[in-house]
């Protein structure tokens, strides 16, 4: 994936790139609001991560610009500015994710996975399927090599958020964020009971299992590898 | 020293310093300036013009009554005196009619002999002013140029014990036919003596009245500056540091005593905030200590660390530290600014009953995993003016308390979350069945880094329940730690509108 930074802190921006290059990506940095209008405009990226203070232009405006320009490359700001109302703000300029600082790496690097794939997904679709389980989201159904595997709504929504970013890792956050809108953070890890809930559905009456834990960073589904 | 100096001349008025009692022979001309100054302090106060317009008024008011009734006096003893020599004209001018000139001498010459004092003044003369009969010893000046009957004034002189003495005379005279003069009538020099008599009391009561004012306008204003005073010096020597300085009250009660109260109040409650502040930080300062302490070592056992795998844990469980670590920072950030009110702005309309049912959800397959038994318990609907989110995180604070605090031992973990929606207020309820929490911790455990575990064995920042109190207050509600019997029962109350909200939304219905 072709990543472009754009992140004044010098420090902060060669921790990401060393990050992003390690877990197999194409990293560039600008270091300034309009090198990264510049850089954004000219070279094909798949993700953005733009922090919002940025010295000569804001990172708010760079993504508002790039916009209205018809550029749809999907943006992810950092800022240390968390509070709802900034991540609204964020979002309805034109930003896809928003992570606040301070964050770890491991949920960086799943947010802009997912987001790198959200660009080459596929239009609206009525089905998806990852290996030999299929969901029609129609008729709200979910089959595992054929065999028809009953889920509680918010069963169907968590499994729904990991089937649309197979292979990607996804966060705690991000799950709690996605399948449940809450953005608080839980002292206890309450989305660990209901992944081995919905594990114990799809997965324990099957050889190979599709749904892994990943240490430190969390969730990944993925067809099981023949 | 010089500079010094500069600064603490001006850092006080010449008028507090005199009273401070800086040694005087530094600012000669001091002592003389001073008293002019303090008068010229009294008459700008508020109270002195206060007392001034009120005496203007007053003495405007008692000279319009005091004069009006001297008026109408005057005028009634002169109507008085005017009827009776008219009276008096009748009956002479009767017997003129009918006797002719030896008729009015008849008359007068029984009234002269008649002693009784009617205090009338009569005279009778000939056309060449020679006196033929009456009492008046000549005819006056002011009479001899009119030619026509009327109303005459004159002084007469006369001869007293005391010696001679002028006195005001009011007659009507009358021209007889082949010019004779007749003179009727009477000493007023009573009246006049009235009339002085309240002119003179009419300048003293007046005169009395503005110095009464004026002094009274001194010393009460001089008591307000004093007062002033006393909250200036106060104000000050807090600026300077002196935090446990209060501001005098007199104990009457008055509008100044009510003013010091509620500046000695504020006071109380600033150094209440300050005491809490400084607790604050020393209580971040130790709790991150802690962390950190274990953090660095955790990294040094890293580094130290001879196989893959013992450093991989060591690492590990550094990285499991700095997140804890960066929740703790993450919560004080979220109570900051909920307690700076920020959010406010972003406040809609929120089901929490929704927000109830949707957490429950999320956290039954937690408590059962735990052995415990979870219940819920919300009606239809619960709506208030708030922030989802906030509500939400303050739902998982109180939950997470639960799971974390609320197992006996000898209990099977119970937990019910419950929403009532009152006619005002909407309360959402957590309660739990472990031990509790002391009915004198229930205010304490409120507040940031304060835990009931003092070994803090148990993991925890300490900040989950003052950022839920901080939530509730952000929402204009609160917080009430309850016993249930046995359990903790943590009660958020929160008002279902906003103060002033209310309005808003009544406009828009």
């Amino acid at each position: 994936m072709h990543i472009l930074v754009i992140e004044d802190d010098r420090e902060a921006a060669n921790w990401l790139l060393k990050g992003l290059r390690e877990a197999g990506h194409v990293a560039d940095h600008a270091a300034t609001g309009p090198e990264g209008l510049e850089m954004a405009r000219e070279g094909d990226y798949d993700v953005l991560i733009v922090d919002r203070m940025l010295p000569g232009m804001d990172g708010l405006s760079i993504v508002r610009q790039l916009r209205e320009e018809g550029n749809q490359t999907p943006a992810l700001f950092l800022s240390a500015l968390g509070e709802v109302e900034d991540k609204v703000e964020g979002l309805r300029a034109g930003g896809d994710d928003y992570l606040a600082k301070p964050y770890s790496f491991s949920e960086l690097l799943a947010r802009v996975e997912v987001l790198g794939r959200r660009k080459t997904a596929e239009p609206v679709q009525t089905r998806l399927r990852v290996g030999d389980m299929e969901m029609d989201l129609l008729k709200r159904r979910v089959t595992r090599a054929g065999r028809e595997i009953l889920l509680q709504p918010r069963e169907f929504k968590l499994l729904e958020y990991l089937m649309r970013n197979a292979g990607n890792v996804v966060t705690r956050t991000m799950l709690l964020e996605n399948v449940w809108n809450y953005h608080f953070d839980p002292q206890t890890n309450v989305i660990d009971v209901h992944i081995s809930r919905l594990r114990s559905k799809i997965d324990k009456d099957f050889d190979k299992p599709m749904l892994h834990t990943v240490r430190g960073a969390g969730y990944v589904l993925k067809a099981p590898e023949e | 020293m010089n500079e010094a100096g500069g600064i603490y001349k001006t850092g006080y008025d010449a008028g507090s310093a005199s009273e401070a009692g800086t040694p005087k022979a530094a600012f000669p001309g001091a002592r003389e300036s001073a008293r002019p100054r303090r008068l010229l302090r009294i008459l700008r106060t508020s109270t002195f013009r206060l007392v001034a317009l009120y005496l203007f008024v007053f003495a405007l008011s008692v000279g319009a009554v005091l004069g009006y009734t001297y008026w109408q006096a005057q005028r009634l003893l002169h109507v008085q005196v005017e009827q009776t020599i008219a009276a008096d004209v009748r009956g002479i001018a009767e017997q003129y009619a009918i006797n002719g000139l030896p008729g009015v001498m008849a008359v007068l010459r029984a009234r002269m002999q008649n002693r009784t004092p009617t205090g009338g003044l009569y005279l009778l003369a000939d056309p060449q002013g020679k006196p033929l009969a009456g009492n008046l010893p000549r005819l006056p000046e002011e009479v001899r140029g009119i030619d026509q009957s009327g109303w005459v004034d004159f002084l007469i002189r006369v001869s007293t014990p005391a010696g001679p003495r002028t006195r005001h005379v009011r007659a009507y005279y009358i021209r007889l036919g082949e010019g004779y003069h007749l003179l009727i009538g009477r000493d007023i020099e009573q009246l006049f003596q009235f009339g002085r008599i309240i002119r003179n009391l009419l300048f003293w009561v007046l005169g009395l009245t503005v110095l009464l004012g004026v002094g009274g306008g001194l010393v009460l204003s001089r008591n307000f500056l004093r007062r002033i005073d006393g909250i200036t010096a106060t104000v000050r020597s807090i600026r300077a540091g002196r935090l446990a300085r209060r501001v005098p009250v007199e104990g009457s009660g008055d509008e100044l005593d009510r003013l010091a109260e509620s500046l000695n109040d504020m006071l109380d409650q600033i150094e209440r905030l300050m005491q809490g502040m400084r607790e604050v930080s020393s209580n971040i300062a130790h709790d991150l200590k802690t962390p950190l302490t274990r953090l660095k070592a955790q990294a040094e056992d890293a580094l130290r660390a001879g196989d893959e795998t013992h450093r991989r844990a060591a690492l590990e469980s550094t990285i499991a530290q700095a997140d804890e670590l960066l929740r703790t920072f993450n919560s004080l950030l979220l109570i900051a600014r909920a307690e700076a009110g920020q959010a406010r702005a972003g406040f809609s309309e929120v089901d929490v009953a929704e927000v109830a049912r949707e957490i429950a959800e999320l956290y039954e397959p937690l408590v059962e995993e735990r052995g415990g038994r979870f219940s819920l318990d919300v009606p239809e609907r619960a709506r208030i003016t708030g922030d989802r989110q906030l509500i939400a995180q303050a739902l998982v604070n109180l939950l997470d308390n639960a799971l974390k605090y609320g197992k006996h031992p000898e209990r099977t973990l119970e937990i019910n979350v419950s929403v009532r929606a009152g006619p005002d207020t909407v309360e959402l309820v957590v309660a739990d069945n472990g031990p509790g929490v002391p009915e004198e911790m229930r205010e304490k455990v409120k507040e940031r880094f304060v835990r009931l575990d003092k070994a803090r064995s148990k993991p925890g920042s300490g900040l989950g329940l003052s950022l839920v109190a901080s939530i509730a207050r952000l929402h204009g509600g609160e917080l009430v730690l309850d016993d249930n019997q046995p359990g903790l029962r943590a009660v958020l109350k929160l008002p279902e509108r906003q103060n002033g909200e209310g309005e808003k939304h009544a406009t828009a219905a």
